[in-house]
């Protein structure tokens, strides 16, 4: 087995080292990286943006520089959060803990590199996982009927939905609606349209893009538009050789990634819980088994390492369910996925044996887009740092631009930019009642085949809703499904005992409600 | 979740009360979030599933196209009644649920400048090309900036639109006139 996974894995660097692959994962880490430095945006609203770059090109380069764009941005973010103590990108709010009074000790440049080695560690677990975890995934999913896909289905959007941030009720509402809007259009069994009141334009039903774009970009500067508040350059300055972190920083950090890789595979492996919650549990972790936990938040150096290695090792883990199973975990993979349905492919467990290229070329271009990051990072550090200085001023309306013209060229439909206004206002007014719009693209892209195998299902079993608990495999995800409830019932309706971890030293995340993570429920109890 | 504590038959009756809150427990209510974010879900809820049932349902056998958005109409209608539910426990002060669903500054120019951004990028895109449309919406969209200036405003869309005709026009060849007369498309 380790012998056809080493020599798929060189087929994957041949893919991806072809000059036309090689050069769009490098535009993307490059552009990724650049557009998570700046302040206010998040990955959502990265990817989303960029998406529309990506409908010109085949689908290996789009997929590569996608998944470019998506490290990029983290890499980028962490920048943000430990020289600006603004947690643009939620699994960064941990790292802001401490990473920013390193900063204020005049030791921000020694994070940021220890944060660089870090993150291509995790990441480089993250990636071995995904290549021995995905073929025994994709060997187990081919032998599902329509019966377990759907249940499985069912397992990741209720996965994705509680287990992220918020209320977990909230969550499933924003599931609910995001299966709705995927149902609107010409139904595909019987060819009826749904919901599109008597306008010809939603026979396609809505875009993925326009809703991403309304949710993520346009529903976000809403709310961060005047809001920003001043930011502090004082600390920005940083210089190359700032960033050598010295023997004893490295003999410090050394465990810390060790542990902070575990927990972010560990968190991967479970559907739902993305970076944010792994890096949570990883900072809980390390303070737990540190001998000086009352220290944390005074600018230790595992508590930047830790969670960003957890961050990292999750985020390619997350890739695994994605490309093997084809049901995303979050938002983010959501978005991926949709990349690759517009390029027209049909994701799902076939999806590595008839796109090898796109699934080991993916792989091959992780580890190569890791180590143009590392490259990248050192000596562009100075060029980040004065990047981080444009005001949102600047941003913002250039963005809707990107967000206007990207719409458009995703159909050459103007309809669709209209689609974005309506979006963009519902987004907003869901943030300002307390919901997260994340999962609603996660039942965007997964309703219809959610649906679909839900018919398909009925049929075979003749009406009988029983299959799902009848059939083993099914039977067992419907229970893993239950089990997710009761646990999130038991977290609601027990007392809360402490504070979330970042509560505390978070200072005054300027950006947006969504920033904090108010709920985590799976910290270990304290 | 709360579920249980369930017991009165959704906002529509509370909203009528809200009228002449005349205990301090209803006027409580009024400014709790969750109330509305419930109250918003059952009206959504309510408007997918009496559209979804006018399509065919089927059977559970064979599923007609009205089946599933019934479904997911009546599972809305049944969260957003569960959260709403949760608001009429009372909350402790100053707590999330007790905010006003107003931010504290609105900005209700700059909001107006983001949404008519894209309007005026469908408009002046679809009957001016490209640069106008794109000018357009920049310019618009940066109005809503507390500090921007007619100046900096002018520079900024300048520049945007230099920058992004030359990126999407010319590299990415999508297919937008850069100006045109009256709608050519």
């Amino acid at each position: 087995m380790i012998s056809t996974a080493l020599s798929d894995l060189w087929f994957g660097f041949g893919v991806a080292l072809e000059p036309h692959n090689l050069m769009w994962c490098f535009v993307g880490v490059l552009v990724g990286n650049m557009v998570g430095v700046l302040p206010g945006m998040g990955p959502l609203a990265t990817i989303s943006i960029l998406l529309p770059l990506t409908f010109g090109m085949k689908a290996v380069p789009a997929i590569l520089m996608l998944a470019g764009i998506l490290y990029g941005g983290q890499y980028g973010g962490a920048i943000c959060s430990i020289l600006l103590n603004l947690p643009c990108h939620p699994p960064h709010a941990v790292t802001c803990l401490d990473g920013y009074p390193m900063t204020k000790q005049g030791r921000g440049g020694v994070a940021l590199g220890v944060t660089v080695i870090a993150s291509f560690i995790g990441a480089s677990w993250g990636i071995t996982e995904m290549i021995f975890l995905s073929p025994l995934l994709v060997r187990a999913a081919l032998q599902f009927g329509p019966a377990e896909v759907c249940s499985l289905m069912l397992l990741g959007l209720l996965a994705g939905s509680t287990l992220a941030r918020g209320s977990p009720l909230k969550g499933v509402c924003m599931t609910v609606l995001g299966l709705f809007l995927g149902s609107i259009g010409t139904d595909l069994e019987t060819g009826s349209e749904r919901f599109t009141f008597g306008l010809t334009e939603l026979d396609d039903g809505v875009e993925l893009i326009a809703l991403a774009l309304g949710l993520f970009g346009v529903a976000e500067f809403m709310s961060s538009v005047n809001q920003m508040s001043p930011i502090n350059m004082a600390y920005t300055n940083v210089r190359l050789r700032d960033m050598r972190p010295t023997l004893a920083d490295l003999k410090r950090s050394f465990f810390p990634m060790c542990r902070g890789t575990i927990v972010g595979s560990l968190c991967s492996l479970i559907p739902g819980t993305g970076p944010t919650i792994a890096s949570f549990v990883a900072y809980a972790a390390e303070k737990k088994v540190s001998k000086t936990p009352e220290k944390f938040g005074t600018g230790m150096i595992e508590g930047v390492v830790c969670p960003e290695t957890a961050t990292h090792s999750s985020i390619q883990g997350d890739f695994i369910p994605t490309m093997s199973l084809g049901i995303p975990g979050d938002a983010v993979m959501a978005l991926l996925l949709g990349a690759l349905m517009i390029q027209g492919i049909v994701p799902g467990p076939q999806l590595i044996s008839q796109h090898p290229d796109i699934f080991w070329g993916l792989v091959a271009s992780f580890w190569i887009g890791n180590i143009i990051l590392v490259i990248l990072n050192v000596p562009l550090i100075g060029i980040w740092c004065k990047m981080l200085a444009i005001p949102y001023r600047f941003l913002y309306p250039s963005a809707m631009f990107f967000v206007c013209i990207g719409v458009y060229a995703a159909n050459n439909d103007f309809f669709q930019v209209g689609e974005v206004v309506v979006l963009g206002l519902l987004g907003y007014v869901l943030l300002r009642l307390g919901f997260h719009p994340a999962p609603v693209v996660l039942g965007f892209v997964l309703g219809p085949r959610f649906e679909e195998n839900f018919r398909r299902a009925m049929l075979i079993a003749r009406g009988d809703i029983t299959v799902f608990v009848t059939r083993p495999i099914s039977a067992v995800f419907v229970a893993m499904c239950v089990l997710l409830l009761a646990t999130q019932l038991y977290f609601r309706l027990r007392p809360p005992k402490i504070k979330p971890v970042a509560a505390g030293g978070e200072g005054s995340p300027p950006i947006s409600p969504q920033m904090s993570p108010q709920q985590i429920p799976v910290t270990p109890a304290e | 979740m709360r579920a249980k504590t369930f017991n009165t038959n959704g906002p529509e009756d509370g909203r009528e009360e809200i009228v002449q809150p005349s205990t301090s427990l209803l006027r409580d209510l009024v400014r709790k979030k969750d109330f509305y974010s419930g109250g918003l879900m059952i009206l959504i809820g309510l408007g997918i599933a009496l559209k979804g049932s006018t399509y065919r349902l089927g059977s559970l056998m064979h599923m007609g196209p009205g089946f599933m958005p019934t479904a997911l109409g009546v599972l809305l209608v049944l969260l957003g009644m569960a959260i709403a539910a949760g608001a009429l426990v009372p909350a402790e002060a100053g707590s999330e649920e007790t905010q006003s669903i107003l931010p504290e500054n609105p900005q209700w120019w700059a909001w107006f400048c983001i949404l008519m951004s894209p309007v005026l990028f469908v408009f002046f895109g679809r009957y001016f090309g490209m640069a106008p449309g794109t000018f357009a919406c920049v310019f618009i969209a940066a109005l809503g900036d507390r500090t921007a200036t007619w100046k900096s405003t002018i520079i900024l869309s300048t520049v945007v639109t230099v920058f992004g005709v030359a990126l999407f026009s010319y590299f990415l060849q999508v297919p937008m006139p850069i100006f045109t007369w009256g709608g050519g498309l």
